[in-house]
């Protein structure tokens, strides 16, 4: 009977603390939960494919000879997206970060945001409808004069609707990602590097390159690979603006698939084994971009260590 | 000669080996009339122009520069062309894209009925007759609104409390413990999971769950929960994190307890950016299409029960459209159908952005006089 009222409190309260702070960790834990999921249904409902005899999936030759050849157009499609949007962004991130005058530059960085902000849908249907048509012409020049390199081996697609077409719909997308990284990093940037730099008489691509570039290294190398885990699981773009079909090194011919778009493109009619094809598929993009968003993740987080010296 | 001398000497040698200020125009104007004769020779496009003029100024005023200034300003002039340069190249798909929409949509958007009526009843010979008589194209997006909405708004209420509940936990409850960062880094990796992916784990799970082949709104709704749920915990940490610690350890010093402190101090605080982040996470997932197209299928009618039947929504409605026209032989009336659909699509997460702005400038906390 030593109670005495500092040591009581009310039963409401506390009650309260405990009922919040359980919810709070339950959400945390259910978030776990879900990712842990994501991975156990989709290998549960891919099990079937996996152990089906070969002659059952389709193309007959099992289930690694139907993923081999899409795995391969996912990878070529997304390499070649970063290829191509990665110069861009970094000189657009450039371009906000140190050179645009410091009224405009969170305006110009808000049209950039505009990019990321169009669905994706929208991308696809502005690529099969205006760009492909627009740069066929292109292709049959590049099947004319380079057709001696395996990649523009002609003839042409007449539509336009070519891998390389998805690619450069695909690294439009992604540049909005490498860009806003890649600009938060360059706003980083020791101010006192800079100015010793511009002290000492570099011209501004001077100290871009001593102080600017060396310092945001491994941040554009993260942001690239979010860029790349990005373009790896992008579906639209590829599932409306590329006729797909058998594996091809030629980029100008219609031809080669991504994961992404064969499960939206056969997914909504498929039944039975389909679906468990269709669902380890999803599995395959699933450990893929996994793998490079951890590795992105992974550079960022060493950066983090890094730059609390500065 | 004796006397012009003096007067050749008059730039100081400050500015000597400098390009004068108006290089940039002169070289311009060169480049742009150099631009439109090239142009006019092998057949004029604005395109072209453009980019011929482009090269020929990067060329002009780097070689002028090398020649005058020397390699190191060159070498800087020639840095500056490039990344101007990307950033107009950045701009030229916005551009297109928008154009392209505006054009192709506002036909279809202005057609009588398009925001009202459903694709109920509006078959081929429909649409065939339509182009053959030039009358009216006939259906709409309502059911794809309709479809839109609700599955959004289901994500929103799964999405807004797990989210927010977990971003507390990581804010005021981790204190960094194993756990919170295993949190902290799986919400990275999720935010990273392709939305189809998000949308076969829905599947999936509704397939084992409920049966095989369950497609409806609902299981659509939980694909974008987890294309969601990561959007809303970052923003929600990074808003409840720059609230100041000495609202807390007020509350604290009065007496109140933890949960009220956080839900009377913490959160009022911090709701204007909670707000415009939930907002910006609704955009995102509203314009997803992957996801919704593999687990709410396709509908042409109006479905009001999101936990029954398949639904449409305003991407797979242009998807489809696309890719398969109502009417194989003539498929003007499905593309202006989505183009359409698009331009409503693009409006709706301009407005969803706009908002989200508006609300973190409206609702900002009150800084102290």
């Amino acid at each position: 009977m030593t109670t005495n009222s500092l040591t009581t409190s009310q039963g409401a309260g506390r009650a309260g603390d405990k009922v919040f702070s359980g919810a709070t960790l339950a959400a945390g834990c259910l978030i776990l939960a879900v990712l842990f999921g994501v991975a156990l249904f989709l290998v549960i409902q891919a099990i079937p494919a996996l152990v089906a005899p070969p002659a059952d999936i389709q193309g007959g030759h099992g289930f690694f000879a139907y993923i081999g050849p899409i795995v391969v157009g996912t990878l070529i499609a997304a390499v070649i997206a970063i290829v191509i949007a990665t110069p861009v962004a970094i000189g657009v991130a450039l371009f906000i970060s140190h050179y645009a005058p410091r009224k405009l530059a969170s305006g110009l960085g808000y049209v950039v945001d505009l990019l990321a902000a169009i669905p994706s849908v929208v991308y696809g249907a502005w690529g099969a409808a205006f760009l492909a048509p627009q740069i066929s012409p292109a292709y049959g020049w590049l099947a004319s004069n380079m057709g001696w390199l395996p990649i523009f081996q002609g003839p042409a697609s007449a539509t336009g609707k070519t891998i390389l077409t998805a690619s450069i719909v695909l690294s439009v997308m992604v540049l909005p990602i490498i860009t806003s990284l890649s600009r938060e990093i360059f706003l980083q940037t020791p101010k006192l590097h800079e100015e010793a730099a511009l002290a000492l008489g570099a011209t501004r691509w001077e100290m871009i390159k001593m102080a600017v570039l060396p310092f945001g290294r491994p941040g554009i190398v993260s942001a690239i690979m979010l860029g790349l885990g990005r373009a790896l699981g992008e579906t639209m773009a590829v599932a409306l603006v590329l006729s797909s079909g058998v594996l091809t090194a030629s980029l100008i011919q219609t031809g080669n698939q991504t994961i992404a778009a064969e499960i939206a493109l056969n997914f909504p009619e498929a039944s039975g084994l389909k679906v468990s094809t269709l669902i380890a598929a999803g599995l395959v993009l699933f450990v893929i971009t996994l793998g490079v968003n951890m590795i992105a993740r992974w550079i960022i987080s060493r950066h983090k260590e890094f730059s609390g010296a500065n | 000669m004796t006397v012009t001398a003096p007067v050749a000497r008059k730039r100081s040698a400050l500015t000597k080996g400098q390009l004068p200020a108006f290089a940039p125009y002169v070289v311009l104007a060169v480049a742009l009339v150099l631009g439109a004769a090239i142009l006019a020779l092998i057949g004029f496009n604005a395109f072209g122009w453009g980019l011929v003029s482009a090269i020929l100024f990067a060329i002009g005023l780097v070689g002028w520069s090398a020649a005058v200034e020397g390699g190191r300003k060159a070498s800087d002039k020639l840095a500056t062309c490039l990344i101007v340069g990307s950033f107009l190249v950045a701009l030229l798909p916005l551009i297109s894209v928008i154009w392209t929409v505006l054009v192709n949509g506002i036909p279809g958007i202005i057609t009588p009925g398009f925001l009202t009526t459903s694709m109920n009843g509006v078959t081929g010979s429909l649409d065939n007759k339509s182009v053959d008589e030039g009358t009216k194209v006939l259906g709409g997006i309502y059911h794809a609104l309709l479809g839109t909405v609700q599955i959004t708004l289901l994500a929103t209420v799964i999405s807004v409390p797990v989210g927010l509940l977990t971003a507390i936990y990581l804010v005021e409850y981790g204190n960094d413990r194993a756990l919170a960062r295993a949190i902290t880094f799986f919400v990275d990796v999720m935010t990273g999971i392709p939305s189809i992916v998000a949308g076969l784990f829905s599947a999936a799970f509704f397939f084992a769950v409920v049966g095989p082949g369950t497609k409806t709104g609902a299981v659509a709704a939980v694909a974008l929960s987890v294309l969601m749920i990561p959007v809303v915990v970052r923003s929600s940490e990074e808003m409840l994190k720059i609230v100041p610690n000495e609202l807390r350890e007020a509350a604290y010093a009065l007496g109140v307890r933890k949960w009220r402190t956080i839900l009377k101090v913490v959160i009022p605080t911090a709701i204007s950016g909670i707000a415009s982040g939930v907002t910006l996470a609704i955009a995102r997932v509203i314009g997803e299409t992957a996801p919704i197209l593999v687990t709410a299928g396709f509908a042409t009618t109006i479905n009001n029960n999101v936990f029954g039947g398949w639904m449409a929504s305003l991407p797979t409605f242009i998807y489809t459209q696309i890719l398969n026209p109502t009417s194989p032989s003539n498929p003007d009336p499905s593309s202006q159908r989505a183009w359409g659909a698009a331009l409503v699509l693009i409006i709706l997460v301009m407005l969803l952005n706009l908002g989200a702005r508006l609300i973190a400038r409206i609702f900002a906390p009150k800084a102290g006089r």
